[in-house]
């Protein structure tokens, strides 16, 4: 067992180390092509002329971060400026411990141990897991804030001082938008949540848009990604709270920056776009064969692949709020949708199949997509969001 | 800034319709704005592979270069004009009597400080004799300040290299008086 995890630990840490290293290269592609520029396409394989399409970008770039000079200000807290950057990225990477990388794999009794068919997720069978993602990933708030205090320089402090405001005040949101889910699925096991929408075969994107507005946007303010990228504006705050950071402690900010967005597109897709599953291909049972546990793999890294690179086309195409915009988009707009969601939900949950009987996941659809689009249109009526200058006038 | 202050005018942006206090519509064209971007022709030049086009080669203004004249003697007559116009002092002029009886003057050493020089082309236009031009060489590069103080030789080879593809100011009045 412990050989088992350590493995699904070492695949699972290598994977995303690789993958947050050349997303970082995609990401600067996508901005390049999306400014009409071609992006990093030289370097190859060293010392030769061979280039890869620029695929040599994240070793270079991993090269230099490793090689530049540690230079930590004087004026730092000593302590906490170290533990910042090692606190966000434990946190970051502990949270991948119970999401599936996959469904299972068949059992196979060539070598010890493989009697049983092996969950693909580091520990598996975790009741809670849902709650356990949500821990970790608040405790990014810490690294952030730490970080913004340690460094003793005020664009950091306020870098630190809005990111911690930002994650506190999106968590609401973020943990109403899954409530709906957690409602239809009766659990928060991840693993159980990929199951009920593989057996039904509907997604709770079809059924719950709402949800999945509410909490890809708090996912995305979660990440500190574009349009909520406040913490670190890089034309206010210099870089934010990881201006006095350099080397190694600057990459372990990023990575672990990169792999809340790697998070946060693995729960969108878990949780709405139905994980592993897609019809006619991976089955739905937990009984597989090799084809489907491949073919389940696959599946899931594509969606969340294409969950990214959303990510990354939104981050340029649309402007950043303004501090005020961003905490009343939480507060007024965001966490009524998500109390109107999960009203929706439980009402559903508890009368659609004593009222609709076998055509119930159709009322619920039907329901989910009507309540949603009055809900925005009337969030959109009051408009709770100023665009104009009241705010900064008063 | 006092925020009653009576020079301060306020501009209040336009109003939003439904669909923009929405807000998804406007998302909505954002996305495909950038997405249409994403495939767009691209306008990179890979430089050293693949040359930038220069628009007109003639107004260019690259790196200098000291004309010749029909018998392949520098034109200059070192009258100091261009290194009275020139507003950064890059270029350095020694006269002194010329050996031929057409002129009285010629430069017996001419240098530009080609990283002192702010490519101006008021040298150029100074010029009375059309001898010293800018063509269309912009990637000059050197290992050293020393290399890239131009001397007279230098320059004229500039000329042998560029003459072809760039004709002077008077070859071109010469070849256009032919035609007409």
């Amino acid at each position: 067992m412990l050989l088992e995890a350590l493995i699904k630990i070492a695949i699972l840490i290598g994977g995303l180390m690789t993958a947050a290293a050349y997303l970082v290269l995609v990401e600067r592609w996508m901005a390049a092509w999306i400014q009409g520029r071609i992006g990093p396409n030289r370097v190859g394989v060293p010392l030769t002329r061979i280039r890869l399409f620029g695929l040599g970008q994240p070793i270079a770039d991993g090269l230099k971060f490793i090689l530049k000079e540690e230079y930590v200000p004087a004026h730092v807290d000593k302590w906490l400026y170290y533990l910042a950057p090692m606190a966000i990225l434990t946190a970051a990477l502990a949270a991948f411990a119970v999401i599936p990388f996959g469904s299972v794999l068949p059992p196979d009794v060539s070598f010890p141990g493989g009697e049983e068919p092996i969950q693909l997720v580091v520990a598996p069978g975790i009741d809670v897991g849902m709650l356990y993602v949500f821990a970790l990933s608040s405790m990014a708030i810490y690294g952030v804030t730490l970080g913004g205090w340690a460094s003793n320089n005020k664009y950091s402090f306020l870098g630190g001082l809005r990111s911690s405001a930002q994650l506190i005040a999106y968590e609401i949101p973020l943990g109403l938008g899954i409530l709906g889910v957690v409602l239809m699925t009766g659990s928060l096991r991840l693993e159980e949540i990929i199951g009920a929408q593989a057996q039904s075969g509907l997604w709770f994107a079809f059924s719950q848009p709402l949800g999945l507005l509410v909490f890809s946007v708090a996912a995305c303010a979660e990440a500190g990604r574009l349009p909520f990228d406040l913490p670190e504006a890089e034309q206010e705050l210099v870089g934010g709270y990881h201006t006095e950071y350099a080397g190694m402690k600057l990459m372990m900010y990023l990575v672990g920056e990169f792999l809340h967005m790697i998070t946060a597109a693995f729960l969108i897709v878990i949780l709405f776009f139905g994980g592993w599953h897609l019809w006619g291909v991976t089955g739905s049972s937990n009984d597989v064969n090799w084809f489907q546990a491949i073919a389940r793999i696959l599946v899931l890294v594509t969606k969340i692949l294409l969950v990214v690179l959303l990510f990354m086309l939104v981050r340029w195409s649309w402007p950043r709020f303004r501090f005020d915009q961003l905490m009343a988009l939480a507060w007024k707009v965001m966490l009524p949708l998500g109390l109107v969601h999960l009203f929706t939900m439980a009402v559903l949950s508890e009368y659609a199949e004593r009222w609709a009987g076998g055509a119930a996941p159709w009322v619920i659809v039907g329901v989910g997509w009507l309540v949603a689009v009055a809900a925005c249109l009337v969030a959109g009526t009051l408009t709770a969001v100023s665009t104009g200058n009241q705010a900064i006038r008063e | 800034m006092k925020q009653d202050d009576a020079h301060i005018s306020w501009v209040e942006p336009p109003k939003l319709g439904l669909s923009g206090r929405m807000y998804l519509p406007l998302l909505a064209q954002g996305l495909t704005t950038t997405a249409r971007h994403l495939f767009s022709q691209k306008v990179t030049t890979q430089f050293p592979e693949q040359r930038p086009e220069i628009g007109n080669p003639l107004i260019y203004r690259g790196v200098h270069r000291l004309n010749k004249d029909a018998g392949g003697r520098v034109k200059c007559v070192a009258c100091f004009l261009c290194a009275t116009a020139c507003p950064a002092h890059c270029i350095d002029i020694i006269g002194t009597e010329s050996p031929w009886d057409d002129r009285e003057k010629y430069p017996e050493s001419f240098t530009i400080d080609e990283l002192r020089c702010i490519y101006c082309g008021m040298c150029e236009e100074a010029c009375p004799v059309d001898a010293i031009e800018l063509t269309s060489m912009f990637d000059l590069t050197g290992r050293s300040r020393e290399e890239m103080i131009f001397d007279k030789e230098k320059l004229l080879s500039v000329y042998d290299q560029t003459k072809d593809a760039e004709p002077s100011r008077s070859q071109r009045a010469a070849s256009e008086g032919a035609t007409t």
